[in-house]
């Protein structure tokens, strides 16, 4: 969901893009972040714990706290509150610590 | 403005911290912008930092290390870089505290700071139902921008028995039909891979939930304003002596009057010193680029004037009854300089 009217701000969004999460197309705005791209598609659970695999979500939203480690075009462990969606980017849940691209 | 150059590292895509999600405007004297939103005031140190040619801005760089030899790291355009500044001043600033409770992990368990960037920065709704946890500033203030983002807050709860936040704000949260219930804690969030509700209770003198108080609040996100800490990292690592002090809400880097830290040459300001509001935020960033600068030589005839302005101001800021906490915070701070 996202924000139409507000008292206060006013929402320049950029162009109309498209991206892939767990292979599925979702609609986003060039210049957000992954997170908040998902967020507005109504995805919150990103990934899963490496040991107790207990669903994780983003926590801090500024790149802080490492909650919302996902897989970005196969490269694990990336924060996707602070990087920003692509057209025809790869987002995966990342389960676990994952295994860095060589 | 005293002539010094100024490279200014920024770990996000805009500088500005906290200000630029803030829609709230600010109080207190004029020096300080009262009256102005905090979105406008961040606008407005962005453009006079700008417009000024001695200072190079990095975004999207993060300072690595701080070393002996003075020498420091930053990872810039994705690169690993030197530099060698005479001077560091770090406003690294806070993170939020977190909460122990069961369930505490789930998605949909956010920072204020985060639904303020979700909601004013990504213009996205950050929920449709919260329930609030903290009655401090932080805490209601997001709680009122919810409301203007056309989310519902189920409740505000706050263990402390009386609100900590101004009675302004707490008041515009009431004029707006959400309880503010004091006394109160979370037991436990719950919820099949996301939050579906939380179960509160009432607490007694002791901190303990009181039987029988329990009731369940169903929402899909539970927002934490529990408090501060400041982000003192790089002070650590570069061998600043720290203290701890709890009205400074943490482990802070012991600094003297002009904001220097044990380590010469390196200063400090904001809520990396201990947490404050960001109107002292900003007047210490002024003195502490001052006293920089005078260290390096840069001395003009306003420069000396500028300084105690900047002094004046914190004393200002810290007068009266809200004060008491920074300043004792404060005084114990000084008795471990040595």
């Amino acid at each position: 969901m996202r924000i139409e009217n507000h008292p206060v701000l006013d929402f320049e969004r950029g162009e109309k893009i498209s991206f892939f999460f767990n292979d599925q197309l979702v609609e986003a705005y060039e210049s957000e972040t992954i997170a908040a791209a998902l967020h507005a598609a109504g995805v919150r659970k990103l990934g899963e714990s490496s040991e107790m695999h207990r669903p994780r979500g983003l926590f801090c939203a500024i790149g802080n706290c490492s909650s919302c480690f996902m897989i970005v075009d196969g490269q694990p462990n990336m924060r996707v509150c602070v990087i920003k969606v692509k057209q025809g980017m790869c987002v995966e849940e990342q389960k676990g610590k994952g295994v860095l691209k060589p | 403005m005293l002539g010094a150059k100024v490279l200014l590292v920024e770990r996000d895509d805009i500088p500005g911290g906290q200000l630029v999600k803030q829609t709230h405007k600010f109080f207190g004297s004029e020096k300080q912008y009262a009256g102005d939103r905090a979105i406008h005031i961040a606008q407005m140190l962005l453009d006079n930092v700008e417009s000024n040619p001695n200072i190079e801005v990095w975004t999207n760089s993060t300072v690595l290390g701080i070393y002996e030899d003075g020498v420091v790291t930053v990872e810039h355009d994705e690169k690993h870089t030197k530099i060698m500044p005479k001077r560091v001043i770090i406003s690294t600033g806070a993170a939020e505290k977190f909460l122990g409770f069961p369930g505490n992990d789930l998605p949909g368990i956010y920072g204020a700071g985060a639904v303020q960037t979700l909601m004013n920065m990504n213009g996205v709704k950050p929920a449709e139902r919260v329930l609030m946890v903290g009655a401090g500033n932080i805490g209601l203030i997001v709680s009122y921008q919810l409301k203007q983002a056309g989310v519902e807050v189920a409740a505000v709860i706050e263990g402390m028995p009386t609100i900590g936040g101004y009675l302004v704000h707490a008041s515009k949260i009431r004029r707006a039909g959400i309880p503010v219930l004091t006394r109160h804690t979370i037991l436990e969030a719950y919820g099949d891979n996301k939050v579906e509700g939380a179960k509160i209770a009432e607490i007694d003198e002791k901190w303990q939930p009181i039987p029988g108080t329990e009731r369940d609040i169903p929402c899909d996100t539970i927002c934490l304003a529990v408090g501060l800490s400041p982000l003192t990292e790089l002070a650590w690592q570069a061998g600043c002596k720290m203290a701890y002090i709890r009205e400074l809400s943490g482990h802070v880097p012991i600094v003297n009057d002009d904001l220097e830290t044990t380590v010469d040459g390196i200063y400090c300001a904001g809520d990396v010193c201990g947490i404050e509001e960001a109107s002292a935020a900003m007047v210490e960033g002024r003195l502490a680029g001052i006293n920089a600068a005078l260290s390096l030589g840069y001395i003009t005839s306003e420069a000396e004037e500028l300084r105690k302005n900047a002094m004046d101001e914190l004393d200002e800021l810290r007068s009266g009854e809200m004060g008491n906490h920074i300043r004792n915070g404060l005084e114990k701070l000084s008795g471990y300089r040595t």
